[in-house]
């Protein structure tokens, strides 16, 4: 009864705020829906009995990524309207089949798989961090050591793509400097 | 009533074709940035729901990479974001159409 009630509760909250995240011209009011939207599917799954899961959803996405998207929309002017594309018939109805089809294959699928045996069963003996920390480090130990390597090509790619003359300080230049600097970022774009 | 399986899968349906519409209808990237978010997020719960009710970690363990990789890719997608900020000061999907430099 109360899993029900929880459900129809956080599904209703969970498509309104991606709804608002995908329609607002705002690009703030976007980024608050979408943060928003992060915290409550973690409610899901801490219905479905995976805690280590929702914890991870609300540090990472709600903390982490959209953190990062906070510092990086301080370097675009957001307070600019967003445009939109026209809306093409073709593309529209396209959209709109395929999302038809995508409904029926998803809910067929599971019917489809009547015969499936868990490879790895959840131990009841056990919680559900320490089940996941069990499986996590012998079954996928690979997979993980790959994930933490990804992870650093992105960080160092982040560095040095955003990082560029990181150790100009515009506050610390006095203006014919910084009049200096654009002259000569001016001759790099154009030549 | 009883939430079975298929409640959540067509919570993550749903969810999925709010992504995919923000996906298509979006110019600016950000924007378009988060569109994706919302699909993997949209995936990351028919994963946690298949794994809950077959009794099975593997879902959740898929759940778990899938972050992994949405927060390595707003890394590098914000980097290469900046970038062109920096030099063309705008960030339209349609400015971007041709492979000039």
């Amino acid at each position: 009864m109360f899993e029900a009630i929880a459900f129809y509760l956080f599904a209703f909250l969970t498509i309104a705020m991606f709804f608002i995240a995908v329609t607002t011209s705002q690009a703030l009011y976007a980024l608050t829906a979408l943060a928003a939207g992060m915290i409550f599917i973690s409610a899901f799954f801490f219905i479905l009995d995976a805690d280590f899961l929702g914890a991870i959803q609300i540090v990472v996405y709600s903390g982490a990524v959209m953190a990062l998207y906070a510092f990086g929309m301080m370097f675009f002017d957001t307070t600019r309207e967003v445009k939109e594309k026209r809306g093409n018939a073709l593309i529209i109805s396209g959209l709109s089949i395929l999302s038809a089809v995508l409904v029926v294959l998803i809910v067929a699928a599971p019917m489809v798989a009547t015969n499936i045996t868990a490879s790895y069963p959840v131990n009841p003996a056990l919680g559900n961090t320490q089940d996941v920390g069990m499986i996590l480090f012998t079954k996928y130990l690979v997979p993980f050591e790959v994930a933490a390597v990804m992870l650093l090509v992105a960080m160092i790619a982040g560095i040095v793509l955003a990082g560029k003359k990181m150790d100009l300080s515009l506050t610390l230049m006095t203006e014919a400097e910084i009049i200096d600097m654009k002259k000569d970022q001016n001759k790099k774009v154009l030549s | 009533m009883e939430i079975g399986l298929n409640h959540y899968l067509v919570l993550s349906t749903i969810l999925f074709a709010i992504g995919l519409v923000g996906v298509m209808r979006r110019k600016n990237l950000l924007m378009l940035f988060f569109a994706t978010e919302i699909l993997l997020n949209a995936v990351n719960i028919a994963f946690a729901a298949i794994s809950h009710y077959y009794g099975d970690l593997t879902g959740q363990m898929f759940a778990f990479f899938v972050i992994a990789i949405a927060a390595s890719e707003v890394a590098v997608g914000l980097g290469l974001l900046i970038v062109w900020h920096k030099r063309h000061n705008n960030i339209d999907l349609d400015q971007m159409s041709t492979m000039r430099g």
